[in-house]
């Protein structure tokens, strides 16, 4: 027997594709826009959204049997912060650097739409397991798509990629800085990354011309 | 062979119909319709014989830039040679600037930007109407010309055809192509270049041609545009005259200097109706009566001076005309129809606006020495707004008008029954 179902499989692969949570759903899109001028602030933001959205869910889904409807907004914002002052912690304690790139955007993890939309969505309704599948798919399209911003702003704008120099050394003109190539600064700045989640949505409708809307 | 007999014309002609239907077809059609007025009619639906097309009213608008062009050759050489071997005593049109040398260095220098631009451009233009199956569409025409004019000399052609890459595909062609765009694809590759590459697009050393690549060796030159040097140096002087900013023998973008060509050329479409007076006159008025309050505020004593926007705001109003690309984005890039407004009411708050706004971030934003294509590219984006509201406007008065006109029958109380306007 296989590990996982049909059902399961799809669990986690529609998230990636076509029904990823930034280029379908549009949610999730403030921190995709402020985090991913650099590969590595990309990395870690999608683990840490991984690892709230994967045990969050599952938390909810074996409380949703005892949650009281009317409070249940209160109960998964609580779940959501303890996990996110978890995850804030660890940073500082063993990557302050990193931490301090991310500044805020960690603890604003709290008002990512993917999360509170996974929980109302998806893990008031199923169980322990298929929340914990659900919430390691959605975790990982956004974490896809968040890698993909990343690698080209941070290739375009600093010429590097998880900080090391891949196109030469711009000061002292090696490698592709010696035939006069510069660092693009425009890909530093938010907008671009607006406009390269455009082109991600593009690319992807163009190959799957199910996804375009009728209007 | 009787093949050899035929004329360029005809050989495309046989060539077309030989590719009709064909996956490649946009592409020889637009080759033909650059070349040679189409021979096609439309086939279905109503239509009227005009003799202006798309096509024409573009050549109208290259037309109108071609002087600019030739100038722009003139003052790239003047410029340069004026830095290295300082600016000519007793300065005669004919003998100091109308020369050979400064014709030539500068076509060296700014042809390859035309050629780059358009080379580009069109390919995309081409690339993408195999792609969607639609005919090429003139609009790059234009775009084509005017973005070499706007652009500092030195600008390396590769970051030209980066910018020019960017500015059509994600300027024009994902809002559907000609005609659909919202920002003016030539200013949103001017702004490309502006945010990719500031220190080509900004400074001290771009606007004269040679001055980057001396930068540091003992022959080192500069020529600032009067905007930057006050901006940078708060100082109330310059080397400039106010005919040498007129006439255009400044330091600057390529084309955008000559304040005097720039204002035939502005006469030239006005005449020929293909481009708008309104917002012309208003985009003045704006950059007029903003200029006038910074100097109102100068005047009335409530800035020092050597604080930090002194020496802008207490530039002659009128003389923000004459500098920087005011005039230039004024007359080529406001009058767009496609991205401006389109009622007449719009036109004129549109137009002031540009004006008005321009001059704002020029004095204010030191990082910002210029502001036109920031303003023009905002109001783009606030023109569908603007004839919104316009449009709106004239229904309800209208309306208004209607009920006025309109005899109620009196209802058992005496009192005139309310007509119900149905909003639009």
């Amino acid at each position: 027997m296989a590990l996982l179902s049909k059902k399961d499989t799809n669990l986690i692969l529609d998230p990636l594709a076509d029904n990823n949570p930034i280029t379908i759903q549009v949610l999730g899109i403030c921190s995709a826009l402020a985090i991913t001028a650099e590969l590595q602030a990309s990395v870690v933001m999608a683990i840490s959204v991984l690892f709230v959205l994967g045990v969050g869910n599952v938390v909810i889904s074996l409380l949703r049997n005892i949650i009281p409807t009317k409070i249940r907004i209160i109960v998964q914002l609580i779940v959501v912060a303890t996990l996110v002052i978890i995850v804030d912690q660890v940073l500082k304690a063993f990557a302050y650097e990193l931490s301090k790139t991310l500044s805020v955007f960690v603890g604003l993890i709290i008002t990512n739409c993917i999360i509170m939309g996974r929980f109302e969505a998806f893990a008031l309704g199923n169980g322990p397991w298929k929340a914990f599948l659900d919430g390691i798919g959605n975790s990982l399209g956004y974490g896809v798509i968040l890698i993909i911003v990343g690698f080209f702003r941070e290739l375009l704008g600093s010429g590097t990629l998880f900080g090391i120099q891949v196109m030469g050394d711009p000061v002292t003109k090696t490698g592709l800085y010696s035939t006069g190539y510069e660092n693009n600064g425009f890909m530093i700045i938010p907008p671009a990354a607006l406009i390269v989640v455009g082109i991600i949505i593009w690319v992807q409708r163009s190959k799957n011309r199910a996804l375009i809307e009728e209007n | 062979m009787s093949t050899k007999r035929l004329t360029f014309k005809k050989r495309l002609h046989i060539l077309k119909h030989r590719y009709r239907g064909k996956k490649m077809a946009p592409a020889f059609n637009a080759f033909h319709t650059f070349l040679f007025s189409p021979d096609e009619t439309t086939h279905s639906g109503s239509h009227i014989r005009a003799a202006d097309d798309l096509k024409r009213t573009m050549n109208t608008v290259i037309m109108a830039l071609v002087p600019v062009l030739v100038f722009s050759f003139f003052n790239t050489g003047y410029q340069h040679y004026s830095a290295i071997n300082g600016f000519p005593e007793n300065f005669s049109v004919i003998d100091h600037f109308l020369t050979f040398d400064n014709f030539w260095l500068g076509f060296v220098q700014v042809m390859p930007l035309v050629v780059v631009s358009y080379g580009v451009g069109l390919l995309i233009e081409f690339i993408f109407a195999v792609i969607k199956g639609h005919e090429v569409e003139e609009g790059y025409l234009v775009t084509g010309m005017l973005v070499p004019l706007i652009v500092p000399v030195d600008t390396p052609l590769w970051m030209l055809a980066v910018a020019v890459v960017f500015g059509v595909i994600i300027g024009k062609e994902v809002f559907g192509g000609t005609g659909m765009n919202i920002l003016n694809p030539a200013l949103t590759i001017r702004a490309f270049l502006f945010f990719a590459y500031p220190t080509w697009m900004s400074g001290d050393k771009v606007w004269v041609h040679g001055a980057v690549e001396r930068a540091g060796t003992a022959d080192a030159i500069s020529g600032e545009t009067i905007l930057g040097y006050l901006a940078q140096n708060n100082a109330s002087e310059y080397s400039y005259s106010v005919s040498d900013m007129f006439f255009g023998f400044i330091p600057g973008s390529v084309g955008e200097t000559s304040a005097f060509l720039i204002l035939l050329g502005g006469l030239f479409l006005v005449f020929s109706k293909i481009a708008s007076w309104r917002i012309m006159l208003s985009a003045v008025i704006g950059a007029l009566v903003m200029g006038l309050i910074f100097n109102g505020v100068v005047e009335a004593g409530w800035i020092v001076e050597g604080s930090t926007f002194y020496s802008l705001m207490n530039f002659e109003f009128w003389q923000h005309l004459l500098v920087g690309g005011l005039a230039f984005g004024i007359v080529y890039m406001a009058t767009d129809p496609v991205t401006g407004s389109q009622t007449n009411k719009g036109k004129w708050i549109y137009g002031f606006l540009i004006g008005f706004i321009s001059v704002m971030i020029r004095v204010f934003n030191p990082a910002y020495p210029e502001g036109v294509f920031l303003a023009i590219l905002l109001m783009n984006v606030f023109a569908p707004t603007i004839d919104h509201y316009v449009v709106r406007g004239n229904i309800k008065r209208r309306m208004n008008r209607l009920k006025q006109a309109t005899v109620y029958p009196k209802t058992t109380d005496g009192k005139a029954k309310e007509l119900k306007v149905e909003t639009i």
